[in-house]
């Protein structure tokens, strides 16, 4: 991997053969639709599925942002939306990555059932950067709650997205780039 | 010796218009910090995160909005002159200040009233408050918006007086290195050495209100703070964990007498958003 930031343009919902081509430290602005939902949502929609019934949106190709923004002042689609820890999700990941789910987008590590079920399936793990959520707010250009109103914060919304900046950090042949970053950076500076 | 009257509503005011600062505007001591991390990296992408993240302070700052959604559990520490006699509740006074300011600007309520039934009390209170008396008749309130991303990564361990300084090093690095990504590198570290289970942490905590211009004033545990950040910027995570230098911005030590048999240490991680802020009233 090269110190070189190589920014690709990608639209959301994606099919499994452009996840399979994204690799792992590549820049990517995002536009298209995704869906929220963190913590409470996951557990959810993992009951739901497993009950066999439809889920509130379509799974099949979707990409998941890990978000609970703060609310939206007048005039905004939503407050500040910087992305939560996905290790939380990891529980529900595999399940959901098998019913269809091809990109989350987060911060911090996976659980190896996860990388798992992304190399089976083609499925991709981006990351936004954690804390910078004024800026990513400005890529969010449409939000709706489509689901799960109760749970505040962290019900469902569609979220429309224009450029929105992320980081493939673990790529569908399980490359991943908290590994590879750090690795790269010692041996450049021990060596 | 003359007692000063205290009226609270003073501090509910103040502590409402501290919230708004507090979870929009990243203080000095922490931008500078970036910068100079930005002046001394040498990784392109670690380069591109924290050009953003300075980015994205000042949209924060301009627009007054939360410069990261998890606007925290707010801590604080009420240092209390001997010759303060409040009229009316200073813990209300506390709480009904964060209500007013988290509602007014629109900031998340992140605050549930139980930690296993897990309701959301919808005004982000209460706010987990530490109280000091002090010399004199003045009331000073210190308050950090803790986000969870990093306190779920802080760690506290009862070590041997045997382990000494070495165990306690390799503790704080082992902490670090385990907090990775999920803690919005780069950190600022808070570190509490001595006293009890309980007083440990509460050090560590204090130290994360600490300035980064400020050293421990100790020479022997500032200059600890100091190797221990370089060897922390050692470790090669970097800012989001995808490698570089910064993987912290600052170290901060607080220490405290201790039991012969014991050596506690707490490591406190704040992410790079290490909101704090006080005011003397």
């Amino acid at each position: 991997m090269s110190d070189q930031v190589e920014t690709i343009r990608l639209q959301a919902p994606f099919a499994e053969s452009e996840a399979r081509a994204l690799k792992s430290g590549q820049r990517i602005l995002l536009s298209g639709v995704i869906y929220s939902l963190r913590d409470a949502g996951h557990k959810r929609l993992v009951e739901l599925l497993k009950r066999g019934e439809e889920p509130p949106f379509p799974l099949d190709n979707a990409v998941l942002y890990y978000v609970g923004p703060s609310p939206a002042k007048a005039g905004r689609a939503l407050g500040s939306a910087g992305p939560t820890t996905s290790s939380r999700m990891d529980p529900y990941t595999p399940c959901l990555i098998r019913n269809g789910l091809r990109g989350m987008i987060g911060k911090g590590y996976r659980s190896d059932e996860v990388v798992a079920a992304m190399k089976e399936c083609g499925a991709v793990y981006f990351a936004a950067i954690g804390g910078a959520g004024a800026l990513i707010s400005r890529a969010i250009k449409e939000a709706e709650v489509i689901a799960w109103e109760d749970l505040g914060t962290e019900a469902l919304r569609r979220l429309t997205v224009e450029n929105m900046p992320v980081t493939v950090v673990i790529d569908t042949e399980g490359n991943n780039l908290y590994r590879d970053g750090p690795h790269i950076w010692l041996t450049r500076h021990h060596d | 010796m003359s007692v000063r009257e205290f009226d609270v509503a003073i501090l509910r005011d103040a502590v409402e218009e501290l919230c708004c600062k507090l979870a929009c505007v990243l203080p000095d001591d922490i931008r500078d910090a970036i910068e100079q991390a930005l002046e001394q990296e040498d990784s392109t992408v670690a380069r591109q995160v924290l050009e953003d993240l300075l980015l994205n302070c000042e949209i924060a700052a301009e627009e007054s909005v939360p410069m990261c959604q998890d606007t925290g559990m707010v801590v604080a520490f009420l240092d209390v002159g001997f010759d303060v006699s409040f009229l009316g509740d200073p813990y209300e006074a506390i709480n009904e200040g964060v209500r007013r300011g988290y509602k007014k600007h629109v900031l998340r309520m992140s605050v549930v009233s139980d930690p296993l039934r897990r309701v959301n009390t919808g005004d982000n209170t209460p706010v987990m408050v530490t109280t000091r008396l002090v010399p004199g008749d003045r009331v000073t309130i210190t308050m950090l918006c803790k986000g969870f991303g990093s306190e779920n990564m802080s760690r506290l361990a009862m070590l041997l007086p045997a382990d000494g300084e070495e165990g306690v090093r390799k503790f704080v690095i082992d902490t670090v290195a385990k907090a990775g990504p999920n803690a919005c590198p780069p950190f600022v570290i808070g570190i509490g050495i001595g006293g009890t289970f309980d007083q440990v942490a509460l050090a560590a905590k204090r130290a994360l209100a600490r300035p980064l211009t400020e050293s421990n004033v100790d020479p022997f545990y500032a200059a600890m703070e100091q190797s221990l950040l370089a060897e922390i910027n050692e470790l090669g995570i970097g800012p989001q964990g995808f490698g570089g230098r910064a993987t912290a911005l600052g170290v901060a030590i607080e220490v405290l007498p201790t039991h012969i048999a014991g050596l506690p240490v707490a490591v406190n991680i704040n992410c790079h958003a290490a909101r704090h802020i006080q005011e003397v009233l």
